[in-house]
């Protein structure tokens, strides 16, 4: 009887593990399918995009408005950032190139590593949070308001006049925003070696891209583009498609800036991983 | 405006109604994955006609005329505008046929980025776009002061009241000249005298432009001031279509509810 009893409990020990196993592969299952429908939609957007960035009729005043909204209102900001950058970076580089007797080196060193990616890097992660969260919320908060229907109805194309407008605008102004980032960066380095030491700027600079070749350059300044490029689809993306309600438009933005700033890094690894290989 | 005023007004519009049917919509399905919102709506909106949806919130009044002008897609049936099928237009296509439709959302839908003349010059500039810099000027004056707000030329959306956000809605959907108006719930979250001013208003326009429109409402004053033929929406079907002396004269349950 026993030995029944006990038979009984582990067959209902089993059906019930296989059942939670069953529940939860569905689940799993579903997360998958959502996830990777959201992958699809992602790259839709963007062939949208592409499409809709080739047609006629394209929106330049709008075009302009974004590219003084992304490119001349974020250069406080980036000037702040840009100039502690390279203070930072010479401040703290500085005690071990005295350790090892290589002090003479630290300008070349700090304006390849500011070219390379200190700038690059930090500056577009700046832009994620700014630019990013701000199209997210903007075209969140459009959507649940029914403006971007009201334009649809008026016979506007959303995409072309929010979307393309937006992107292109942060994948020209990005870069530029990169390269005023670093040049105020290499001011910085200066003013950090000068705190310590008295340099002149011309001897500075001249010390400074003696080390430096176009190659260390180049790479940088094209991803670059990719930055802006990830920052204004993604920004867009999670606005566009944000749901009904207040919610959704912090959600869109929060989102954005996460997203964003992920793809930053992972493009980053992919650049520096090509650059490297071609050098090579 | 009194019981007096509003049946001459129906009258008059009574007046204007051809046979010939602008919008024509047959055995129309939408659903929200397993929601089945419309299941089976037919309906014909007659030229120069104001047609009253009514329902209860939730019976799909906003997705109808969403459809009509293919912000939804419709999952099923056929819509005519002026006997083109809407469910099979090219992107093109789609986008002449809604220059001929006005639609005043809900919420208003005011660009907020943008100042009032902004917001009507908008669709002016894309649609019209021969006009001249005087004659946009001119058809911005006209439509601000058909709606009774020419001051407000170059304030900003967040400085204008309800009332006066449907009212430049208004005056945005009428200035590049519509056929067809589509209304969704213009007077809801309005005190009574502004919706009494704008259930008026809807009524002028309609007079002015010869349009022919679909009001979607709960709003029974509303109704009364611009109905010409009311119908009633419910489990996603036409429950119920007539004049509106039918409808409160109904002893249906479900229809003396909203004649209360």
């Amino acid at each position: 009887m026993k030995k029944i009893n006990s038979v009984n409990k582990v067959k209902e020990f089993a059906t019930e593990q296989s059942m939670r196993l069953g529940e939860q592969t569905i689940v799993k299952t579903e997360e998958a399918k959502g996830f990777l429908a959201d992958v699809a939609d992602f790259f839709l957007f963007m062939k949208r995009i592409i499409k809709e960035t080739f047609s006629r009729d394209f929106e330049f005043k709008e075009f302009f408005h974004q590219c003084f909204k992304i490119g001349y209102k974020s250069l406080p900001l980036i000037s702040i950032t840009g100039l502690i950058m390279g203070l930072v970076l010479t401040i703290q580089t500085r005690p071990v190139l005295v350790k090892f007797g290589a002090v003479t080196m630290l300008p070349g060193m700090i304006v390849i590593s500011l070219l390379r990616e200190m700038g690059p890097v930090i500056t577009a992660l700046i832009c994620a949070g700014k630019i990013g969260s701000g199209m997210g919320a903007e075209l969140g908060s459009m959507k649940v308001t029914e403006q971007i229907e009201a334009m649809e109805v008026s016979s506007t194309n959303p995409m072309r006049f929010l979307v393309v407008t937006r992107v292109l605008a942060a994948t020209l102004m990005i870069p530029l925003l990169i390269l005023y980032a670093d040049a105020l960066g290499i001011f910085g380095s200066w003013a950090g070696i000068n705190i310590k030491g008295d340099v002149p700027f011309v001897l500075f600079f001249s010390h400074a891209f003696s080390h430096v070749e176009f190659i260390d350059f180049l790479p940088a300044f094209i991803k670059s583009f990719f930055f802006g490029a990830v920052i204004g689809i993604v920004g867009c993306y999670k606005g566009y498609n944000a749901g009904r309600g207040t919610e959704s438009v912090g959600l869109a933005a929060n989102s954005a800036v996460v997203l964003a700033s992920l793809l930053v890094i992972i493009v980053d690894m992919i650049a520096v991983q090509i650059t490297d290989m071609m050098i090579l | 405006m009194n019981t007096e005023q509003t049946e001459t007004l129906i009258n008059d519009s009574f007046k204007k109604i051809s046979d010939e049917s602008v919008i024509e919509i047959k055995n129309l399905k939408k659903s929200f994955g397993s929601q089945e919102v419309l299941k089976n709506v037919n309906l014909k909106l007659f030229n120069g006609e104001n047609l009253v949806v009514l329902g209860k919130s939730g019976t799909g009044k906003s997705v109808l005329i969403k459809c009509i002008v293919r912000l939804l897609n419709a999952d099923g049936g056929t819509i005519n505008v002026f006997e083109k099928n809407v469910t099979t237009l090219n992107r093109k296509e789609l986008s002449e046929l809604r220059l001929k439709i006005g639609f005043l959302f809900q919420s208003g839908a005011l660009y907020d980025s943008m100042t009032v003349k902004q917001n009507l010059e908008f669709p002016l500039r894309r649609i019209k776009k021969n006009l001249s810099e005087k004659e946009i000027n001119e058809k911005v004056n006209e439509v601000l002061e058909n709606v009774g707000l020419a001051d407000a030329l170059n304030k900003m959306p967040s400085q204008l009241s309800g009332g006066m956000r449907k009212r430049i809605s208004l005056a945005r959907t009428i200035v590049v000249d519509p056929m067809i108006m589509l209304y969704d719930e213009p007077t809801t979250g309005l005190d009574p005298v502004t919706s009494d001013e704008i259930s008026s208003l809807i009524n002028d326009v309609q007079k002015k432009y010869k349009t022919s429109s679909i009001i979607i409402t709960h709003d029974i004053e509303c109704a009364r001031t611009n109905a010409n033929r009311v119908i009633m929406l419910q489990n996603g079907e036409v429950y119920q279509e007539g004049r509106l002396k039918e409808f409160e004269d109904s002893n249906d349950p479900l229809i003396k509810s909203f004649f209360k």
